[in-house]
């Protein structure tokens, strides 16, 4: 990762001066102030939630699930459905690491349909773990990978809508059977590289 | 005061030294680059090895540049492929020791060049446990896997590392097995002509032989007569279309008596595209001369070695009669077992009836069907069946060819395991495979087992951990 936090800081001193502007109608002139990895991740996650909640609810619970009206499918493109949310966040994700932004984000689980979406690294392991024992909370870290040293921020994935709930109950991969709307059913990891 | 002695050896060391360099410098830049040739290039690439600087952009660029160029000829074609292990997959940190085991972000990890000792089929470099570094715990999700070879996931006709769009499990178990032969096999068909006329301008007219518009000095009555029944006459193409074009080295429009590959471009720039992906085409992509059928390392018909690829090549220079193009352009030039033994195949037979009007036309299979196979793409944002003209596109590997043309016609059953069957390809399917791939009973067992499960649960109104 060539890019530095500071770039990354950067960034997310725009994302925060651009939610300050839009939120006072634009008018204010753009203030970049010291902004924590902590708070950029924490912005960055606000951001994906609202979008991944707004994904599931209007699009895949309305359509798919409620009005019938299309099918929402992990193989979109052979079946002309819907990408599953979790699809449609693995590929804006993927966008962003093409970038090399120096920050990259994934979803992963304890309980993963697909293996390869299990928590892999030492502090992924910790981070999920400790969602799954402390509801509602937020886990924070540092880890080396690769000779890179990253602020590694694990938030959790909770289910919003019946459709995430009997997709994976359902899921011939699936490790779990009994997921109920409000559980933690993963989480989002989020690393900012720091050197 | 140095010896005369060694005065003559350092004047003739220093010629000699000056004299090399002069004639490797001469070839670099303008004379034979074979000498520099690090080892025999893979048969996808010796026809543009002497174009160093297709792959490896200057003589001092590093791996990026060298990615850039793989990606720069194969990018689109993994697209298409769905490819299952694209680089973006690998970007993220939490890969990193994966990386350091097979870095997938460079295709030259896998696919070394100049190194025909440890090459092997589709340019692979590596020792075929390369899927093992990931997924040597599969069994545990899969009994089906427990106990098979470690070397066996991509050479046993069931996985592929980029193009799986045939073989993922859910496609296996909606498909099954199927028939042979579908009781309605059909080819689909081709509709540029018909698009070509919706995105015209003007309202498209067929012309007549007497509305020509060449100069009557240049006209040939054979020429007039050949495009008269073609699809340019009926299309409202005209000659001055393909002749009356811009010169490149005068900048000016004037008539060509023998236009190249680019005056085709503005009407067929995607079968332009993979004719020039293709090994008919590729030299043509480096600006190097056009392929001659004698540069082939493999079997070729002696009388054709002579013969440079083309777009007259195979279609002919005013008749564009695709159906010559599909079989008989062809077997002009290849002579190779599959080759040969087409005209004695039941696909040869189809064609033939379909030919004579005994069987619609939709169920005739040429060279072409298979090999140069109508797809579905976009073109100026609207949806069309059109040739790829890269032959060699679904043969890398050959389970590219399932979905686009084998089942077309069969099964999915029938089609994995007849191209797992490289006798009957050399055949050219005359008879049945003889070897089986057991991937699709198997994911049709898993179904039938979740199946089965998820109606016990539903009777019981229990949890399946309960």
């Amino acid at each position: 990762m060539r890019n530095s936090l500071s770039k990354s800081v950067k960034v997310g001193s725009l994302v925060l001066a651009a939610i300050a502007m839009s939120a006072c109608g634009g008018k204010e002139e753009a203030v970049s102030t010291g902004v924590t990895p902590q708070q950029l991740t924490d912005n960055m996650f606000a951001v994906m939630k609202a979008d991944r909640t707004t994904y599931t609810k209007l699009i895949i619970q309305r359509l798919a699930k409620k009005e019938k009206v299309i099918k929402a499918s992990e193989h979109w493109e052979d079946e002309k459905a819907l990408v599953l949310p979790a699809q449609m966040f693995r590929h804006a994700s993927e966008i962003i690491a093409e970038q090399d932004l120096g920050f990259t984000y994934s979803l992963q689980s304890i309980w993963p349909i697909n293996k390869q979406n299990a928590p892999k690294t030492d502090m992924e392991k910790q981070g999920l773990e400790y969602l799954n024992e402390n509801p509602g909370q937020n886990f924070y870290g540092e880890e080396t990978l690769g000779g890179t040293t990253y602020f590694t921020a694990v938030y959790p994935d909770v289910a919003v809508a019946d459709a995430c709930v009997s997709c994976h109950n359902d899921h011939k991969d699936t490790p779990k059977t009994d997921f109920k709307i409000g559980d933690t059913m993963g989480g989002v990891v989020i690393r900012v590289a720091m050197n | 005061m140095i010896k005369r002695s060694n005065r003559v050896y350092w004047a003739a060391a220093v010629s000699v030294t000056l004299l090399i360099s002069s004639f490797l410098v001469y070839s670099l830049l303008a004379g034979d680059k074979s000498e520099f040739l690090l080892g025999e290039t893979t048969h996808g690439h010796f026809q543009i090895e002497l174009a160093c600087e297709s792959c490896h952009s200057d003589a001092f660029s590093g791996e990026k540049a060298m990615q850039k160029a793989c990606e720069s000829c194969h990018a689109a074609e993994l697209k298409r492929a769905d490819d299952s292990h694209p680089k973006k997959k690998f970007l993220d940190p939490r890969n990193a020791d994966r990386l350091e085991q097979l870095d997938a972000l460079q295709c030259k990890t896998c696919h070394r060049e100049h190194k025909p000792g440890i090459t092997g089929d589709m340019g692979v470099t590596l020792p075929i446990d390369y899927c093992f570094r990931c997924h040597e715990d599969i069994a545990e999700d899969r009994e089906s896997h427990a106990g098979l070879k470690f070397d066996t996931c991509a050479s046993s006709g069931c996985h592929n590392y980029h193009d799986n769009k045939a073989l993922y499990e859910d496609f296996l178990v909606k498909h099954g097995v199927g028939e042979l032969t579908k009781s309605h096999p059909v080819v689909l068909e081709r509709d540029y002509a018909e698009l070509f006329r919706q995105l015209s301008k003007q309202p498209v007219k067929a012309l007549s032989a007497g509305e020509h518009d060449a100069p009557q000095n240049l006209v040939e009555a054979k020429a007039i007569e050949e495009w008269q029944a073609s699809g340019h006459a009926d299309a409202g193409v005209n000659c001055s279309a393909c002749h009356y074009l811009k010169d490149e080295d005068t900048n000016q429009k004037q008539w060509l008596r023998k236009p190249d590959h680019t005056a085709c471009e503005s009407c067929h720039s995607p079968e332009l595209e993979g004719f020039t992906q293709g090994r008919h085409g590729m030299r043509l992509a480096q600006e190097m001369s056009p392929m001659k059928v004698s540069m082939a390392k493999i079997a070729m018909k002696e009388k054709a070695h002579n013969k440079e690829l083309n777009c007259q090549s195979c279609h002919g220079g005013h008749s564009y009669e695709t159906k010559k193009a599909a079989v008989d352009a062809c077997m002009s030039c290849h002579d190779d077992e599959h080759t040969k033994n087409f005209k004695d195949s039941p696909h040869y037979d189809q064609w033939v009836k379909a030919q004579h009007g005994d069987i619609d036309e939709s169920q005739g299979v040429s060279c072409a069907t298979c090999h140069l196979p109508r797809m579905e793409g976009e073109f100026k944002g609207e949806t069309v069946t059109r040739v790829q003209h890269n032959q060699n596109d679904n043969l890398r590997p050959n389970e590219k060819m399932i979905r686009s043309v084998c089942m077309n016609c069969h099964g999915l059953g029938f089609s994995i395991d007849s191209l797992a069957d490289q006798a009957l390809i050399k055949s050219n399917f005359i008879g049945q495979p003889k070897v089986h791939i057991s991937s699709i009973e198997w994911a049709l067992k898993r179904d039938k087992e979740k199946k089965e499960k998820d109606r016990l649960k539903r009777e019981l109104g229990l949890s399946e951990d309960e």
